[in-house]
């Protein structure tokens, strides 16, 4: 659900004039509200920005979420992008802690 | 990338039959200036809360709508996640609270001089929301009153 949350306040602020863009992991649903931007990435649900405690693959994906920002398009077509990890290291979800929530 | 064919049975079954909301075509706004010199919020679904401000309610019925702003010099570590759904993996953000609210890599962009600076405050919601009217009418307005008052001029949206 969080996916139909980002996209309807995304959609209230870029109506406001507020340049957006966001991330999707799950693109199928993403296209049904209809964001300006999205950038769609290669990560499961819960790791949006990729890897725990790697800065600079966080950077890499807000770098990219911006560049959509800079499209200056005039256009009512969502916008949905796939971001491409050129070393696409699986999340190592074995070493993170034990779960405390499933 | 998820897939919903991926997703657990139950929430799959709820994917399918849920009535997604309509949205009207969003005309894309533009940028009023550089990149190097705008201001840059961030917005997180994931439920985070700085310390000390009230949780997410996880009993109400349909998602809890409301939001809170996270000040922009907070220690990113120290938020408390409070998002209730069980679809996704929490420990990484547990692990790092980048993951839901990236400030540590917007700080980065703004030292680089990639972007003009960071929103003095940035916002985070509960995405689990599956009656999303009292989002749209009451939290998004408010939503984008906070940005403008802080002269954002781009959002960057982070779901979990």
């Amino acid at each position: 659900m969080c996916h139909q949350t980002v996209g309807l306040v995304q959609g209230e602020i870029e109506r406001a004039g507020i340049v957006t863009a966001s991330i999707t992991m799950l693109p199928e649903i993403t296209r049904k509200v209809r964001p300006p931007r999205a950038l769609a990435v290669p990560f499961p649900l819960g790791f949006p920005l990729g890897e725990p405690g790697d800065p600079a693959g966080h950077r890499r994906v807000l770098r990219r979420l911006l560049e959509m920002c800079q499209d200056g398009e005039v256009s009512t077509v969502p916008r949905i992008e796939s971001f491409d990890v050129d070393s696409a290291d699986p999340i190592s979800v074995s070493r993170l802690p034990h779960p405390t929530k499933t | 990338m998820a897939k919903i064919s991926d997703l657990k049975l139950t929430l799959r079954a709820f994917l399918m039959a849920y009535r997604w909301r309509k949205v009207d075509p969003v005309p894309h706004a533009q940028l009023p200036r550089p990149l190097a010199t705008c201001r840059v919020a961030l917005i997180t679904s994931a439920g985070l809360v700085p310390p000390g401000a009230p949780p997410f309610d996880p009993t109400i019925k349909g998602g809890d709508w409301s939001y809170r702003a996270i000040p922009d010099d907070v220690a990113v570590q120290t938020l408390e996640e409070h998002h209730k759904s069980d679809a996704f993996d929490h420990r990484g953000i547990e692990a790092d609270r980048n993951l839901g609210l990236p400030l540590d890599a917007l700080h980065a962009l703004v030292a680089a001089g990639e972007i003009g600076a960071a929103a003095p405050r940035h916002i985070s919601l509960m995405g689990s929301i599956t009656a999303p009217g009292r989002l749209a009418r009451d939290t998004a307005p408010r939503v984008v009153e906070q940005l403008r008052q802080d002269g954002a001029e781009v959002a960057l949206l982070v779901p979990v």
